[in-house]
């Protein structure tokens, strides 16, 4: 089960992500994520401080957007990532493919 | 006790018996009288004996008729006319006896005359008793309580009624009229059930009027016989059993005519309005016929047959179609009426802007029939429409046409939407049974699918001189994504490797094949572990989707040199056991998954690890599905738990160490049911 928030601040689109992210739920990540990608944004952050677990297919989400964020030029961070979550992002290798940073300040400090 | 037969053999018998013995009495009366001698009998014998000879009659009937089973109202009452058919016939034997001989000397005797007379009374007797236990079954079809209790009541007071006859207190006397009365008002009150009247078709009818009219000539012929020659008796002031003195017989009479007069004029006005019963006999009957057709026929097309003739026949349509929506493309079952026909009174109807009549919420105020009836070229002048609805979807529309103008009523519009209805449930109770078998057949796909899977997954693992390999596989659907392989090169290293797509299910499993085909012919080349994650990468780039990837871990073993060199494409860090210091470790190398990356960046994210292995070394390999299984506290499993379970068995062989991983793994989770593919591969140096 998850849910997931869409604010706007200072012209960055924050999505807080509630909850744990597993095959089903996976689906709603990606259509947040689609919906703010195809809305125009520039700018993403997606708030982890409440993602309690995230399966591999939710991991394949983040991935699958990479190569898309890059063709559009728009700037995602992850931040306040759980040990354990940061865990699961650093065995597969996909802290080095995304910017993930320690908590919400830095995240807007470095999409500025 | 006795069988049936014996029951009514012996009732004949002693009817016969009794009769005889009430006709030697009374002659023997008669004749001491005539000849002035004192009689031998008294009359109560007499009475005795014959209404013994009643109850004979009642015993034989009640058996008779009581006991034939499955016997239909007509047949019932052909036997009454049989009962009386002989009884007549014996009668006026007698009576052209009497004719033929004339006015002689025995026709002119009293004795005889007592002795027809005798016979009469038995054969009438017989009639009655006859009718009652005939009438007894007509009147107690569809009985109520109220109706058995009436019943019961005349009937023990009637045979109370024998009892009395015989009794020889005069006081009783005073009570005849009263006892009689009173059986005839019961008589009476039973005489108003006729429900069985209306069960009965035209042609039954007729012949029940035939019947019931014979019985009532029957009743009288007999009745104005006795009644004349009891006249005659009285006349003559001869001593003679007198059967207006018997409450029985008087009371049968009354009861039997009044029956068979009140079915008689109760068949007779049903007769005009026995087609109206008989068509909703027959409604009913083709809506069994049409609830019944789905249990039964093979195909939609065959409940759309008996819903086009059951509903044609039901309301005495001419012609009729049924025509569904399927892909934007109507199909038309047409009954006594062309497709080019239908299709041309459809036009016709969307010519004058009657839309969708064919629709659940069209418009029925309109009159459809003035449409029709300028339709050219069509009989039909009349025309009603009923909507086929499954799932609160209209699939269909049923029409019916007449070609008599305003041939339909507001009765069968509704019938038809009634028919329309019941051929929606039909329709949908064959569509979700297809949909059952169909699932039936995806699911022995599925197992089939599961079977071809666990055979892609190594039966026995490489084991040799230098090293024992134990695995264990489960998968939470019936095909997983997780993977494990080994392979001897030709060099004489070991490859090993194992692996975990991303998401799980049928998608996994595809993937999961993918792999194994790279696997099979990478390992082959003898390539270094960086050097087949890269190929692996770049064959796998084209083929997962971009949501997907796969984990893996590469070793290549070469126990020439007993060194073990991996790479790390994002699965889980391997836990390593060294025997030397009997430590444990996670090889947590840098490394990225397969199919993340779909460029040359690759490998610039992947590390080499190498290390020399002791004997007592041991490798445990497992998917993120043990690690990350939780218990129903929330927590996972995690890395330590895996390594202080290894710890715990490092002296063991690596069949052992799998199983008392899985111990703890399930006592932890706490249940065997899996919602993630769990896979553990143990390697045990030598």
């Amino acid at each position: 089960m998850v849910d997931i928030k869409h604010l706007t601040e200072d012209g960055i689109d924050i999505l807080v992500v509630v909850g744990e992210v597993d095959a089903s739920s996976s689906i709603q990540l990606d259509s947040a994520i689609k919906e703010v990608v195809e809305n125009g944004a520039s700018k993403i952050l997606i708030d982890c401080r409440s993602l309690e677990y995230i399966s591999s297919a939710g991991l394949g989400v983040f991935m699958s957007y990479i190569e898309e964020l890059k063709q559009k030029n728009i700037s995602m961070v992850l931040t306040d990532l759980s040990e354990k979550v940061h865990n699961v992002f650093q065995i597969l290798g996909l802290d080095q493919l995304l910017t993930i940073c320690e908590n919400r300040e830095a995240g807007m400090e470095k999409l500025k | 006790m006795f069988s049936y037969k014996a029951i009514t053999r012996l009732s004949v018998f002693f009817g016969i018996v009794t009769w005889c013995t009430t006709a030697f009495i009374d002659l023997s009366i008669l004749f001491s009288y005539t000849n002035g001698l004192k009689p031998e009998y008294s009359r109560e014998l007499s009475l005795v004996s014959f209404n013994l000879f009643l109850f004979s009659l009642y015993i034989f009937y009640k058996y008779r008729i009581d006991k034939a089973e499955n016997i239909n109202f007509i047949d019932l009452l052909w036997r009454v006319f049989v009962t009386g058919l002989v009884t007549t016939v014996i009668s006026l034997i007698f009576r052209l006896l009497i004719f033929i001989l004339g006015d002689s000397t025995l026709t002119q005797s009293v004795l005889f005359q007592d002795f027809i007379y005798s016979v009469n009374i038995g054969l009438l007797s017989a009639v009655l008793v006859a009718c009652f236990s005939v009438f007894r079954r007509l009147i107690l079809y569809q009985k109520s309580k109220v109706l058995i209790t009436v019943w019961r009541v005349f009937q023990y007071s009637l045979l109370l009624s024998l009892l009395y006859n015989v009794l020889p207190f005069t006081f009783l006397d005073d009570f005849f009229n009263i006892y009689l009365i009173f059986l005839i008002v019961v008589g009476l009150f039973l005489s108003g059930n006729m429900k069985w009247v209306a069960y009965l078709n035209f042609r039954q009818k007729w012949k029940g009027i035939l019947l019931v009219t014979l019985a009532l000539f029957y009743l009288g012929y007999f009745f104005w016989t006795v009644t004349k020659q009891a006249l005659d008796f009285t006349e003559a002031e001869l001593p003679f059993t007198d059967f207006q003195d018997n409450i029985f017989l008087l009371a049968l009479i009354a009861f039997v005519g009044i029956y068979t007069l009140f079915s008689l004029l109760v068949l007779l006005f049903n007769l005009p309005t026995s087609s109206v019963f008989e068509q909703k006999l027959e409604e009913v009957g083709n809506f069994q016929r049409l609830s019944q057709s789905i249990q039964t026929e093979q195909s939609e097309e065959r409940v759309y047959d008996i819903l086009l003739e059951s509903s044609v026949s039901t309301v005495f349509a001419d012609a009729a179609w049924l025509e569904f929506e399927h892909d934007g493309q109507t199909t038309y079952y047409c009954h006594k009426i062309d497709e080019s026909e239908v299709l041309n009174i459809k036009d016709k109807f969307e010519e004058n802007k009657v839309k969708g009549i064919m629709h659940q919420d069209a418009d029925r105020t309109r009159n459809l029939d003035k449409v029709l009836r300028s339709v050219k070229g069509t009989r039909f002048r009349s025309l009603i429409a009923a909507p086929i609805v499954v799932k609160n979807q209209q699939i269909g529309s049923l029409a019916l046409l007449k070609e008599v103008s305003d041939g339909f009523n507001r009765e069968m519009q509704k019938i038809i939407a009634t028919f329309a209805n019941q051929a929606g449930i039909s329709i949908e109770n064959f569509r979700l049974l297809n949909e059952a078998l169909q699932n039936e057949r995806y699911k022995e796909e599925l197992k089939i699918a599961s079977q071809v899977q666990s055979s892609l997954l190594p039966d026995t693992m490489l084991s040799n001189k230098h090293f024992n390999i134990s695995a264990y596989s489960k998968s939470a659907a019936e095909v997983g994504g997780d993977y494990y392989d080994t392979f001897l090169t030709s060099s004489g290293k070991v490859a090993l490797i194992i692996g975990d797509v991303s998401g799980k299910g049928t998608s996994a499993a595809f993937h999961m094949s993918q792999m194994k085909g790279i696997f099979q012919s990478l390992s082959q080349l003898d390539l270094g572990p960086i050097a087949f994650l890269e190929k692996a990468n770049i064959a796998l780039s084209q083929c997962l989707d971009k949501a997907s990837f796969i984990t893996a871990t590469y070793f290549v073993i070469d126990l020439q040199v007993q060194r073990v060199n991996f790479a790390r494409a994002g699965h889980c860090p391997t836990l390593y056991y060294h025997s030397k210091n009997k430590t444990t470790e996670y090889f947590s190398n840098r490394g990225m998954g397969l199919g993340m990356l779909r460029n040359n960046d690759f490998t610039n994210y992947l590390e080499i690890n190498e290390f020399k292995y002791r004997p007592g070394d041991i490798i445990v390999l497992y998917t993120d599905g043990i690690t990350e299984a939780q218990n129903s506290r929330g927590e996972e499993y995690g890395y330590d738990r895996l390594s202080i379970s290894l710890e715990e068995v490092t002296d063991k062989g690596p069949d052992d160490i799998t199983s008392h991983i899985l111990e703890s793994f399930y006592e932890f989770t706490g249940s065997e049911a899996i919602d993630d593919d769990y896979t553990i591969v143990v390697v045990k140096f030598k």
